[in-house]
This record gives C-alpha cells, sequence and structure tokens, in this order.
C-alpha cells in the first residue's frame, strides 16, 4: 500500500509546477438552525477572514463549532449531537455554501429528531445528496481550528493529540478520514465479537486482516504529513518557534523497517494472539487508535508538554500555519482556520506576525475575541461582525464591502 | 391527541403504509396517496393490481438467492450462462445493477447482507453456508467476490476467501476502480464494466 495522495491531489500538485494562485477553502453562506444559542442564522460572506467580537458567552464559538461540523467528526467541542440541539427545538442543522476544492458546493448536517420508531440520527448532505458517511466531507474542504480547550494538547493523553494530528492529515490526503472511520468501525466490530464471546477465528480474522490493511494505509498516512510539516516547521516562521514532530507508534515505527505488506501481517498476527486479553479489556492492544504525535520545542530542544502555556501555544499555532502553507503549496488550497480567543494570547509581536500570514495565505480564517482592538491589523480587509444575544450583526466600521 | 388527516380511515391507512416506504417521508406520502387517488384509473388500480400480482407470484429463488416469478429463477435456468463463475453480492439491488452493466454472464449469488457483530449478522444469518455447498457441489470454478467497497463488505470478502479457501476454486475481487465507500447499486455502467474486467485473485 503506497502513501500515496489522493488523485485529487496528487493532479492539484503537479499542476502547482505552473502554480496558479492556491484557491482559499471558504464559506460564502452560512446557515444554522436551533443550533445551541442561535434558533436561526443566516450570513453571507466573501472568502476574506471573519472576526467575531463580543462578550464572553455572547455565542461567538458556538458559531465556530457550527462551521467545525462541516467537516468529519463532533466538531470543535467533541460534543454529543443532542448537546448541540437548542433549548426546546427537537434537531439541529448547520448548511452552508463551501468554495471548496471542486468549487461551490452546498453542504448541510445536523440531527433529525427521533420520530418513537427511527432513533435521532446525523445527517449529512453534499451537493443536494444524503451521503451515508460523513467522512466524506473531507472531500469537500479542509477546516483545522485551535480553541482554549487545546492549551492543554500536549499534556494532555494521546487521544487527543492524535486527533489533531488525524485532522491536519485530512488535509493533504482527505481519504485519510475516511480510513480512519473505517478502522474504528471494524475495531468496535471486532470488540463487539470478543466481548460477546463469539469464538469464531474465521470470522475475528477476516476482521483483524480488514484492520490491519486500514491500519497501515492511516500510519503511512500520518508519517507522510509529519514529514511534511514538518518540512515546513524547521526554519520556524520568525514569530512562532520551530518544531521537531514525530508519530510514536508500533505501526508507524514498524513502516521504518520493513514493507507495509510485511507490517501488515505482523499486525494481523499480533491482533490474533492479543484476542483473549482484549476480549477482558473489551479494546485492542495493538493498532493505531495507540499511537501519539510528539512534538519538540526545536529551539529550546525540550519536549512541548515542558514548555510554558505560551510557548505550548505558539507551537500549536505554528502547525497550524505550516499545514496551511503546505497545502496550499501542494494541494493548491488553503484551509479554513478557526481560531477560537487565539489573538487575546498572544503579544503585539506574534498578533502582527499571525495577521501577517493570514493575509499571505489569503485563508479564511474565522477569529474571535472580547477585545475589537486586538483585530486592527486585519482592518480593511477582514468581515467584522459583533455578536450578541444569540444575533450577530454587520459591524459597517471596518468592513471592506 | 393526534388528529389525523380528515380524509377519514381508509385514506390514512394507505398514507401510513406508504409511509413505511424507503425515501418517503410523512408529507411526501400524503402527497403521493393525493396523487393516487387522483389518478385512479391510470396510476392507482394499475398499481393495485400490479401489487397483487407481484404479492402473489414473486418468491427468493432456492438456488442464488435472486427474486423471480419462477424458483429457481430466469438467471440459474439460463443454459446459455456460465454456470463455473458464480458472483457474490450483497443484496438483490447490486445483482440487478450487474445485469444493467451487462458485463457478466455467470450465476449469481446473494448474501443477503455483510457480516456485522454491530447489528448481530453473522455468517449463518447470511446465504454463506449456502454458498460454500453450493461451490463444492456445483462444479464451480470461479467465485467473483463482489461485495461493496464499504468496510464491512471487505470484511465480509476476507470471510469469503477464507471459507472458500479449502473448495479448490479460484477467488477473485472486483477491482477497485470502485471508489471506496462505493456501493454497486449506485455505480454506472462503465466503472462497473471497468471493475469486472480488472478482476483480481485473492
Ligand atoms: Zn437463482
Amino acid at each position: 500500500m503506497s502513501v500515496a495522495l489522493s488523485q485529487r491531489h496528487a493532479d492539484a500538485a503537479a499542476a502547482n509546477l505552473s502554480a496558479p494562485a492556491p484557491r482559499a477553502l471558504a464559506l460564502t453562506r452560512l446557515t444554522l438552525a436551533d443550533f445551541r444559542s442561535y434558533a436561526h442564522l443566516k450570513t453571507t460572506l466573501t472568502t476574506q477572514p471573519v472576526v467575531l467580537t463580543g462578550d464572553n458567552g455572547a455565542g461567538k464559538t458556538n458559531i465556530l463549532e457550527a462551521i467545525s461540523f462541516l467537516s468529519p467528526g463532533r466538531g470543535l467541542r467533541q460534543a454529543a449531537l443532542a448537546d448541540v440541539t437548542r433549548r426546546g427545538a427537537a434537531g439541529w442543522a448547520v448548511s452552508a455554501t463551501v468554495q471548496g476544492y471542486d468549487g461551490a458546493v452546498d453542504v448541510g448536517t445536523g440531527l433529525i429528531a427521533g420520530d418513537g420508531v427511527a432513533a435521532a440520527r446525523r445527517t449529512v448532505r453534499i451537493g443536494g445528496t444524503a451521503i451515508g458517511q460523513q467522512s466524506r466531507l473531507a472531500s469537500v474542504a479542509q477546516v483545522t481550528w485551535l480553541t482554549p480547550a487545546m492549551d492543554r494538547l500536549f499534556i494532555e493523553t494521546a487521544p487527543s493529540r492524535r486527533r489533531f494530528l488525524d485532522r491536519l492529515t485530512y488535509g493533504f490526503d482527505n481519504a485519510h478520514a475516511r480510513r480512519v472511520a473505517a478502522y474504528e468501525r471494524v475495531m468496535r466490530q471486532r470488540s463487539k465479537l470478543l466481548r460477546t464471546g463469539v469464538d469464531d477465528p474465521r470470522w475475528l480474522g477476516a476482521l483483524e486482516e480488514t484492520m490491519a490493511e486500514h491500519a497501515v494505509a492511516i500510519a503511512a498516512a500520518r508519517r507522510d504529513a509529519v514529514f511534511r510539516l514538518e518540512g515546513g516547521l524547521g526554519a520556524g516562521t520568525g514569530a512562532f518557534p520551530a518544531a521537531l514532530l514525530a508519530v510514536e507508534g508500533w505501526v508507524e515505527a514498524a513502516l521504518d523497517r520493513d514493507s507495509a505488506l510485511v507490517v501488515e501481517q505482523a499486525l494481523r498476527d499480533k491482533l490474533a494472539q492479543a484476542r483473549p486479553l482484549d476480549a477482558e479489556t473489551g479494546g485492542a492492544a495493538h493498532g493505531v487508535h495507540r499511537s501519539d504525535f510528539a512534538v519538540r520545542h526545536a529551539d529550546k530542544d525540550m519536549p512541548a508538554a515542558a514548555c510554558s502555556t505560551g510557548e505550548q501555544k505558539a507551537l500549536l499555532i505554528a502547525i497550524v500555519l505550516a499545514q496551511a502553507r503546505i497545502m496550499a503549496g501542494a494541494v493548491g488550497a488553503v484551509p479554513m482556520l478557526l481560531l477560537d480567543e487565539v489573538v487575546a494570547h498572544l503579544d503585539r509581536r506574534r498578533r502582527r506576525a499571525l495577521c501577517a500570514e493570514l493575509r499571505a495565505l489569503g485563508a479564511q480564517a474565522w477569529l474571535t475575541g472580547t477585545d475589537r482592538a486586538l483585530f486592527a491589523d486585519l482592518d480593511g480587509w477582514a468581515q467584522f461582525f459583533n455578536v450578541s444575544g444569540g444575533t450577530v450583526a454587520v459591524e459597517t466600521n471596518g468592513l471592506t464591502s | 391527541m393526534r388528529r389525523v388527516s380528515s380524509g377519514g380511515p381508509e385514506i390514512e391507512r394507505l398514507i401510513q403504509l406508504l409511509a413505511k416506504l424507503p425515501g418517503l417521508g410523512p408529507r411526501s406520502a400524503r402527497r403521493a396517496a393525493l396523487h393516487l387517488i387522483k389518478n385512479r384509473d391510470a396510476v392507482m388500480t394499475p398499481l393495485a393490481q400490479a401489487l397483487k400480482t407481484a404479492a402473489e407470484q414473486i418468491r427468493v429463488c432456492g438456488v442464488c438467492g435472486n427474486l423471480d416469478t419462477h424458483d429457481p429463477c430466469a438467471i440459474c435456468t439460463d443454459i446459455s450462462r456460465d454456470a463455473k463463475t458464480l458472483c457474490v453480492v450483497e443484496e438483490v439491488a447490486d445483482l440487478w445493477a450487474l445485469e444493467r452493466a451487462a458485463m457478466f454472464n455467470g450465476r449469481y449469488h446473494v448474501l443477503g447482507g455483510t457480516l456485522s457483530a454491530l447489528d448481530g449478522i453473522g455468517p449463518d444469518d447470511l446465504n454463506i453456508p449456502k454458498l460454500v455447498a453450493r461451490v463444492r457441489e456445483a462444479g464451480v470454478a470461479e467465485v467473483v467476490l463482489a461485495t461493496n467497497a464499504t468496510v464491512d463488505g471487505q470484511t465480509t470478502a476476507h470471510y469469503l476467501a477464507g471459507a472458500l479457501a479449502a473448495a479448490g476454486v479460484a477467488v477473485t475481487r472486483l477491482a477497485h476502480g470502485v471508489p471506496v465507500g462505493g456501493e454497486l447499486d449506485y455505480l454506472d455502467d462503465g466503472t462497473l464494466a471497468a471493475a469486472f474486467r480488472g478482476r483480481k485473485a485473492l
């Protein structure tokens, strides 16, 4: 199995030799219905950055969360779908017109309420067609985010770092989202079989074969993403620190020594041996769901977790910006960036550097904050909105159009 | 208290039954019911007759799992078709899709789904024991696994490859011109034909 980019990305990379300006992935319309504090909201936008200002609790993050649901997963709060529903409503919906990899497309997602017969369920529509697998959202556009909750990313447990790396990887290889979803499903199938004591070695073997195939492809895509990211981070970006990255896991490391086929077979053997143990724990002792994303501060030569809170945040910003730059070059598309409460915690030098970088990228970044004055570097260019009490108003002062 | 539609219990029952059809919600079921009633002679009566005939005469083929008015079905009894090649599909809809593409001249075996521990579907809930017996008894030389390119379809294909390993047949899989996650029923004929031509040994 190869590390190949998806075809579209490979084509874009080839076409990039003649370097057309990268396309900013962006929303030109966003509509919310019964989403957290919003009964109904509809805004039209240009592809330029969006600044949302307002008091704490005004509902700024809710808007970013709504956008994050237009990518695979449970959004930037990792919320239970029912918790997103506005109080008193039965379900919620987010829909948008996305300037995606293939031009403008309408994308919608939401929770359809159960009716006593059918359970409540998430729906995803792309271009007016219902899509069974939400992982396909990754083929429309890339959405990357930084939130205050991620300030603890480097000192938390591995799953959140792994999710962060996987999300960055979608941008280089959008089939990665589908593979991760497939891997998680087949792992659940195996756990259920082991837990219920079904002793069918052929069935378990078939599940482990599928699991190993996806595991190797996932590990290869992560390694490729880390390699690319590090290329963009080695030099640092002036204001933001240089970083050393690694993906740590048995499967990823095994790919250093052996071919994909050999690693696949070795993982199948390990899983088969671990059946009795896994039947007890309910998990899987081996696989890419146990990998970790390791980040080191290059200049300080220390692990990110040992750095100050401020430097940890700067490292995260450096990684997200590096991904955007590398995507622009390799894929010809700049991801949407959701930067929740990021600006307020930067000193003036880094604030200016961030704004300059966003401007150079031409990214549709969504920035939130309480203090309008901190966004002065974006005056005359970004779209400014004031958020309060479940409504969003265009702020005429500073709006470009 | 729930108010029913103002058309009386017969119409309400019609709407409730229509709403059970895939793709029809309560609102579109009401529209369909109105359309039927307004077009009694052109649509409703012929439809009722067609439903009655189908309900009485269509049965599941005891050999392959296809639907037909005869058992065994027309495909299983067609002597111009190659009885040495079997194509394994998940559902009858997939069999129909392959027949539309007119690429395959062997016979079929409909599994009736995919293995899924999460949904409580095991090998004995699918037509797998029957497949293994059929391959052993009917002199089959090649089995083409045409399960969908979903993760459960993939696992089912691995399972079948294992189950058929001892039967002495060539087992092949549709080539992956089929987009991953793609279901045969939704593929165009050209893609299906290419997938068939490019099938690979397992
Ligand atoms: Zn038949």
